[in-house]
């Protein structure tokens, strides 16, 4: 195997894994603000594909279709925790589980009802697709360049909010004590709806930058809600920092994965079988980790213990 | 005999009448809508077992089911194909014996779920979810990637596999093979949860510094009871592929941890006749709104919501007019 095509799957991972990030933060900012477990983040990324692809389909215009992805998220995220996932802050984990799953039937169906069950196509701009030649002879694509740059943007802004900003404090606040925070005259049931809609914008904005190189369809969330699952699990469950690390993690191991395993196992023996040896086993490989990190670090790599 | 006795026959009755009475009224498609019901509450009884006797709130039982469907398929095209499993070092055939399908999967899905309980279960609450979720989507993966057996396509079994003395392919035959089997688990899974076992269990679920005082391990506990849990619907699992003549990795899908989870809650969790209820009324709700919308997830999705928000028993809890088996 070759160096420049190493460079590019490591790139590819390290695209991956800030989309997963982008995915991860929601969820981890969710379940340490108001200990709930949400299924409906998938949903969530699927509402920000199709209002891209919708906008975009109407206007021409790729910046409106991100931007609508983001408010379509937040808003639509907005809706459902007002009206449903309020109320189940304080029941247990398996009623949070359930009600979400229910959101997951009512909110894919509704986009299925809506949209229909084709796949809708959101193409990537023209002034971003390309390739850009990088030192050594690299060829990459400007598009998932951009990718790389938008999700660190937003990751920055995320940690930039949570250290520095009166809202991050209050959220940091809220994961140590919510009733202290509530009795200091802040206004916690906003303060939930604001991370939750949060949470929904990034979710929204992963779906429409991967939707543009993927299809935009009913269904694409969920698998990917399963990887940041895996991506919180690594990091430690409510932790930022450790969803940034776990995503990274997850996004190089599957991509890297998937390209070397077959060449590994070419080594010893024919190819056909190596390829399909080694991709069954890169399809497995994410979970491998974070089954090894379950075993040294039940709690996650940054989780409270 | 109090209430809830009386429900459990009445259920169970209903579940006997209909098939029969379809047979009578010459509607088979009938009978194999009531037998899907016995595996889905097969399934959903063994998932009860972790959930509600354990506290064990797995959201990857697909990974048993899928297992045993799997076992099913995969000794079936062996046999339909008449090519060995293993040729060395001993010979292995594949095989259509009903039985030997059925222990092969309670097998592989209790050491499937001996593997993933003795490591979710070095964890607890919402990472248990997670963590019982992604090994499910492993295994999908898996079997979506591996060619041999059909890969994404899945694998279709032709014949339905014997059972000595009966003719399989009668859907009423096959419905009183099921109904047995949901029978003898049902049997089993009462006696269990009364035998000093079960009462630990329990007793683990509502208080663990307690029974670790006594003297028990609480892991140990769980662990016991979720590859139980994970053999039971691995059983199930063998039984829906042979329903369907098909396995394909679907069953292995996050939708399908999710249904059986919904069966145990349509129900009401932590009792043991619960999965037989909830089952019955999902596959009623998926014949009865499938027919009205195309777009029936919608209501079924609703319905869940409010069964959780508002009728936190299930049928049970609105029949009995209690909340939880334990008064």
């Amino acid at each position: 195997m070759s160096v420049i095509l190493l460079v590019e799957q490591t790139l590819n991972g390290l695209q991956f894994g800030v989309m997963l990030f982008l995915m991860a933060a929601g969820l981890t900012l969710v379940f340490g603000v108001m200990g709930l477990i949400n299924l409906t983040h998938g949903s969530l990324y699927m509402v920000g594909a199709f209002a891209a692809a919708a906008v975009a389909a109407r206007t021409g215009s790729f910046l409106l279709a991100l931007v609508a992805s983001i408010a379509g998220a937040a808003a639509v995220g907005t809706i459902i925790e007002m009206a449903v996932i309020r109320r189940l802050y304080s029941r247990d984990h398996l009623d949070q589980v359930l009600a979400t799953f229910a959101l997951i039937l009512i909110l894919s169906e509704g986009t299925r009802w809506l949209f229909g069950s084709y796949p809708l196509f959101l193409d990537t701009p023209p002034w971003l697709s390309g390739t850009l030649m990088l030192p050594f002879g690299i060829e990459y694509s400007i598009y998932r360049l951009s990718m790389i740059g938008a999700g660190l943007c937003a990751a920055a802004g995320l940690f930039w909010m949570i250290a520095r900003t009166r809202i991050g404090i209050q959220i940091r606040a809220g994961e140590n004590d919510r009733e202290m925070i509530g009795a200091l005259g802040v206004n916690i049931s906003r303060l939930n709806t604001l991370v939750f809609a949060i949470g929904a914008g990034l979710a929204g904005l992963a779906g429409a930058l991967i939707g543009a190189i993927q299809s935009v369809q009913v269904g694409m969330g969920e698998p990917v809600l399963i990887l940041a699952f895996v991506v919180i699990v690594i990091g430690g469950i409510g932790s930022i920092r450790g969803a940034f690390v776990g995503a990274i993690l997850v996004g190089l191991t599957d991509t890297l994965g998937r390209f070397a395993l077959p060449h590994l196992f070419a080594l010893f023996m024919d190819a056909s079988s190596a390829t399909s040896i080694g991709s069954s086993l890169a399809s497995m490989s994410i979970y491998l980790l974070m089954a090894g990190v379950l075993l040294l670090r039940p709690r996650g790599l940054f989780g409270a213990t | 005999m109090d209430r809830e006795t009386g429900l459990n026959l009445a259920l169970l009755g209903v579940m006997l009448a209909i098939p029969l009475w379809a047979m009578a009224a010459d509607e088979p498609f009938l009978v194999t809508l009531t037998t899907r019901a016995v595996i889905f509450a097969i399934a959903g009884i063994g998932l009860n077992v972790a959930l509600g006797f354990g506290g064990l709130v797995s959201f990857g039982h697909a990974a048993f089911f899928g297992v045993g469907g799997y076992a099913m398929g995969i000794l079936a095209s062996h046999a339909q194909g008449y090519m060995p499993l293993i040729e060395w070092p001993i010979l292995v055939e594949g095989t259509k014996s009903m039985p030997v399908i059925w222990l092969t999967a309670i097998c592989a899905s209790a050491l499937t779920a001996f593997a993933i309980g003795a490591l979710s279960l070095r964890t607890a609450g919402v990472y248990f979810i997670m963590i019982t979720l992604a090994f499910a989507q492993m295994l999908y993966y898996f079997a979506i990637s591996w060619p041999a057996y059909g890969g994404e396509d899945g694998l279709s079994i032709y014949l339905r596999n014997a059972f000595p003395g009966l003719n399989t392919m009668d859907p009423i035959q096959f419905f009183a093979i099921c109904y047995a089997l949901l029978l003898a688990v049902l049997f089993l899974v009462a006696r269990a949860a009364r035998a000093p076992f079960g009462l630990m269990l329990n007793a683990a679920r509502q208080n663990e510094d307690r029974v670790q005082a006594v003297g028990q391990t609480p892991y140990r506990l769980y662990l016991v009871a979720f590859t139980i849990s994970g053999a039971i619907t691995g059983l199930a699992g063998a039984l829906f592929a042979d329903l369907n003549r098909f396995v394909s990795p679907s069953m292995f899908s996050w939708q399908t941890s999710g249904e059986i989870m919904v069966f145990v809650i349509l129900g009401g969790v932590g009792r043991v006749f619960g999965p037989v209820a909830g089952a019955a009324l999902f596959v009623l709700l998926e014949h009865v709104l499938g027919g009205v919308s195309d777009y029936w997830h919608i209501y079924l999705g609703a319905i869940l919501l409010a069964v959780v928000l508002y009728a936190r028993g299930g049928i049970f809890g609105i029949l009995t007019g209690r909340d939880t088996a334990n008064g």
